[in-house]
């Protein structure tokens, strides 16, 4: 329970809404330190040659810290404001999110590479053909 | 609130099983009585101990997955609700409770308070469907049901399929389970073509699987959680009877 805890309060504060260039490289080093920490310190009651709920919950918290870790990167990566996904240094003079398409305009897939390997980014290009893309005004 | 809970340990389906007290403290009266054994378990991992294994899911009385046997009644004291929707406010300050899992030949014990349902699952799928291609969703009113037929069908659809109608009864039938989806499906048009093997199918497999015979207590009705009435039972054997005498026009 307390691997949970610890991880909700190093995302809630830095790589929130809106994140900062500083704020989304700690909790990158926050989590690897976690994972590392979870696999070392770890303690699951039972075996694995009987039926184990907390050894199931334990696999689901490894995945959650290994998908965290990848949206981190993934956040990291993407140097733009999009929406709601703002991130501080992407802004307008005016304080409105700043979308930078020419660069951005991809889904992200990424490809695990290996332990403590960076994983293999895929981009798929967003092809828009009738519709173009527009930054959302509410004035 | 301060409680002792008497749990049902047992290690697998092998290990004959034993009670085993424990003590628990400083639980709010809003606590529900999962979170009550959540507060127990970590604990109890946190003394080295083995943690009590409950079936649960979305503690918000739909999934059917929850089911303990509580000071003697299937989802505890209160008729017609799941064990999530059990809060300890129904319980008074320093009671001894009593936990097992739901006793049933036909639900052999996985580990403590889990119970193997499969047989649920199997009854099901003795004759539970309707097996034509529906296609896409036809036009509202394309098939008229009388609304009070669609909703009786509603009423029997609605069963989460948690058990505690086989808990609760003496002989521990599966009549109310079997009954609702039969009667579900009957009162149905696409229910029809399938309508007397089903109900047979179905029998067939409840008494297969070991599950006991109706004897009318009435005892699943008070404790099952999507209230599903005795009718249904009433409309099982009267459907059972009906397909034993009369031609199936729909047999190969």
């Amino acid at each position: 329970m307390s691997f949970t805890e610890n991880w909700g309060k190093s995302c809630g504060t830095t790589v929130g809404l809106p994140a900062t260039p500083k704020g989304s490289r700690r909790p990158l080093q926050q989590v690897r330190e976690l994972r590392e920490r979870f696999w070392r310190e770890v303690r699951v009651p039972g075996t694995g040659a009987e039926f184990n709920q907390n050894l199931e919950k334990a696999l689901r918290v490894a995945d959650f810290l290994e998908l965290g870790e990848l949206m981190i990167v993934d956040a990291y990566h993407r140097e733009e404001s999009c929406g709601c996904h703002l991130r501080e240094e992407y802004q307008t003079p005016e304080g409105e999110a700043l979308r930078r398409d020419e660069e951005y305009a991809y889904v992200a897939a990424w490809e695990w590479a290996g332990e403590n390997e960076p994983p293999i980014l895929h981009k798929e290009p967003l092809q828009f053909e009738f519709v173009k893309p527009t930054v959302r005004s509410y004035k | 609130m301060r409680f002792t809970l008497r749990i049902w340990r047992q290690k697998n389906a092998q290990d004959p099983g034993r009670f085993e007290t424990y003590e628990v403290d400083g639980i709010s009266p809003n606590t529900s009585f999962l979170e009550m054994l959540d507060v127990l378990n970590e604990r109890l991992i946190k003394e080295g101990k083995e943690p009590v294994a409950f079936d649960h899911d979305c503690r918000e009385g739909i999934c059917g997955s929850c089911g303990l046997f509580i000071n003697g009644r299937a989802h505890g004291p209160l008729p017609n609700i799941t064990t999530c929707r059990l809060y300890m406010r129904h319980f008074r300050d320093g009671e001894t409770i009593t936990i097992e899992p739901f006793r049933a030949k036909p639900f052999p014990v996985i580990r403590d308070l889990v119970v193997d349902r499969s047989a649920l699952d199997r009854i099901i799928q003795a004759g539970g469907y309707i097996s034509v291609n529906a296609g896409s969703a036809p036009d509202a009113n394309a098939i008229p049901i009388p609304k009070p037929v669609a909703d009786r069908a509603f009423d029997y659809a609605t069963c989460i399929g948690c058990g505690a109608c086989v808990a609760a009864c003496k002989n521990a039938s599966a009549m109310l389970f079997t009954a609702a989806k039969v009667a579900h499906l009957a009162l149905l048009p696409q229910g029809q073509p399938e309508r007397r093997q089903r109900v047979q199918k179905m029998v067939a497999q409840m008494d297969l699987e070991g599950f006991g015979h109706c004897s009318n207590t009435g005892a699943c009705a008070v404790e099952c959680p999507a209230k599903i009435p005795l009718t249904a039972i009433a409309q099982l054997q009267r459907d059972f009877i009906w397909a034993h005498f009369t031609p199936d026009p729909y047999a190969r």
